[in-house]
């Protein structure tokens, strides 16, 4: 039990993934303008992270290792990726329209998002068991809300605040990025 | 002689005008997590490049084959088996690299440079200019990774391709992601700086220069327009 909340906590905020090991900047960039679009793609990508784990885990090790085609991981994974991405789009447009409304638009945004392909490869590649691997996944995908959370709250000072012309824009924002990275810095070597 | 002078801006413009990294924002992620040394900057550049150019052939010889409903998966097979290659290539003839870039070579497959030239570009045009096309984008994003390499590792290591500079000061931040998020912002002002343009304002689909391109969002767009 301590060592999973040693994943899930190392995952969420010693190795941030937006942060620290720089996946998912796009979205970390884009969806960051305001608080609500920034839970709600937060939300979608810890879903579909967690979700995906559950899926190409047991793929890779029942049907990849026996036969023999670990390198087919990429492959296989974006693939799993990209079918459950719109599956899920479609039994919530289907099912849950609410939920739908909330998270619909992100979706289709998250299969071509690096930090979702690379959650499930960190996974293989570290070793995990299936129950780890779920924990690591949820810590990514909440320590990618996290950062997109705070990341909001800097960006609409930034915006408001009086920059030079030529910085305006994206490289201020990147800059503001910078900062914030710095203070996530701050939890390195917390768990060892 | 209006078609030669069209084969040399389909490959000049991703160098410089087009530049994918600098000025339309596209694959970040490598950007900033390889450029902590020039060499890895330059290496992930020329990966990157080899799998465009491959998948760039490869797509426009298809283009009339693959049906227009299933393109995106067809483009991310395409684009994962050459990806699945060039791992194969560098793990058992450079080893060092293949250890530092990691998971990031894998993760050239959601590039979103690679697939956006394939949506915008290969499926559209013939084989001769979709080559010129990639190698054009291809050396534009290892230009951008090596600067950014360079700028990294003088200022966080004081040392330049193994070379030694006995610099007085260096600043460890520049090689840790912080240093990567600001060298960047500040490149992409400098740059826009001496093309005289205004920064670009965000980077979001609807804004995102490769909108027209972009397959997800398009499938919105024509959803939206549908219902």
């Amino acid at each position: 039990m301590k060592e999973l909340l040693v994943i899930l906590m190392s995952a969420m905020l010693v190795d941030n993934f937006v942060l620290s090991k720089f996946m998912g900047i796009c979205p970390f960039l884009g969806v960051s303008k305001k608080l609500d679009s920034a839970v709600g793609m937060g939300a979608a990508v810890t879903f579909v992270m967690v979700c995906a784990t559950l899926c190409t885990y047991p793929i890779y090790t029942l049907i990849l290792v026996p036969m023999g085609l670990e390198y087919m991981k990429t492959i296989a994974f974006i693939l799993i990726i990209a079918l459950f991405v719109q599956l899920v789009e479609m039994i919530l447009k289907k099912k849950i329209p609410s939920l739908y409304n909330a998270l619909g638009v992100f979706l289709p945004l998250i299969t071509t998002n690096c930090a979702v392909l690379g959650v499930t490869i960190l996974n293989i590649d570290s070793g995990y068991t299936l129950l780890q691997s779920v924990v690591n996944a949820l810590g990514a995908g909440l320590g990618f809300t996290l950062a997109l959370v705070i990341f909001s709250g800097v960006r609409s000072r930034v915006n408001s605040s009086d920059i030079p012309e030529t910085f305006k824009g994206i490289p201020a924002t990147l800059i503001a990025a910078s900062i914030v990275s710095v203070s996530f810095m701050g939890f390195s070597g917390l768990f060892g | 002689m209006s078609e030669k002078k069209g084969n040399l801006y389909q490959l000049t413009k991703g160098i410089i005008k087009e530049n994918p990294t600098l000025v339309t924002l596209l694959g970040m992620c490598p950007t900033l997590a390889v450029t902590t040394m020039a060499s890895n900057g330059i290496g992930m550049g020329l990966a990157t490049t080899f799998v465009l150019i491959c998948s760039n052939i490869v797509i426009s010889l298809l283009k009339n084959v693959i049906p227009k409903a299933v393109r995106l998966p067809c483009f991310i097979v395409v684009i994962a088996s050459f990806v699945t290659l060039i791992e194969f290539l560098m793990k058992g003839y450079i080893p060092a690299l293949y250890d530092s870039l990691g998971l990031f070579l894998s993760l050239i497959t959601v590039n979103c440079i690679i697939l956006g030239r394939a949506e915008a570009f290969a499926s559209k045009n013939g084989v001769f200019a979709s080559i010129l096309d990639a190698v054009g984008m291809g050396l534009g994003f290892t230009l951008a990774l090596f600067t950014m390499g360079s700028v990294r590792e003088i200022i966080g290591t004081g040392q330049w391709m193994g070379i030694d500079l006995h610099l007085p000061v260096t600043m460890t931040l520049f090689i840790m992601p912080a240093g990567g998020f600001f060298t960047l912002g500040v490149i992409i002002a400098l740059v826009n700086k001496l093309a005289n343009k205004k920064p670009p304002q965000e980077i979001g689909c609807a804004n995102c220069p490769n909108a027209k391109s972009c397959p997800t969002f398009n499938k919105d767009a024509q959803k939206g327009d549908a219902e």
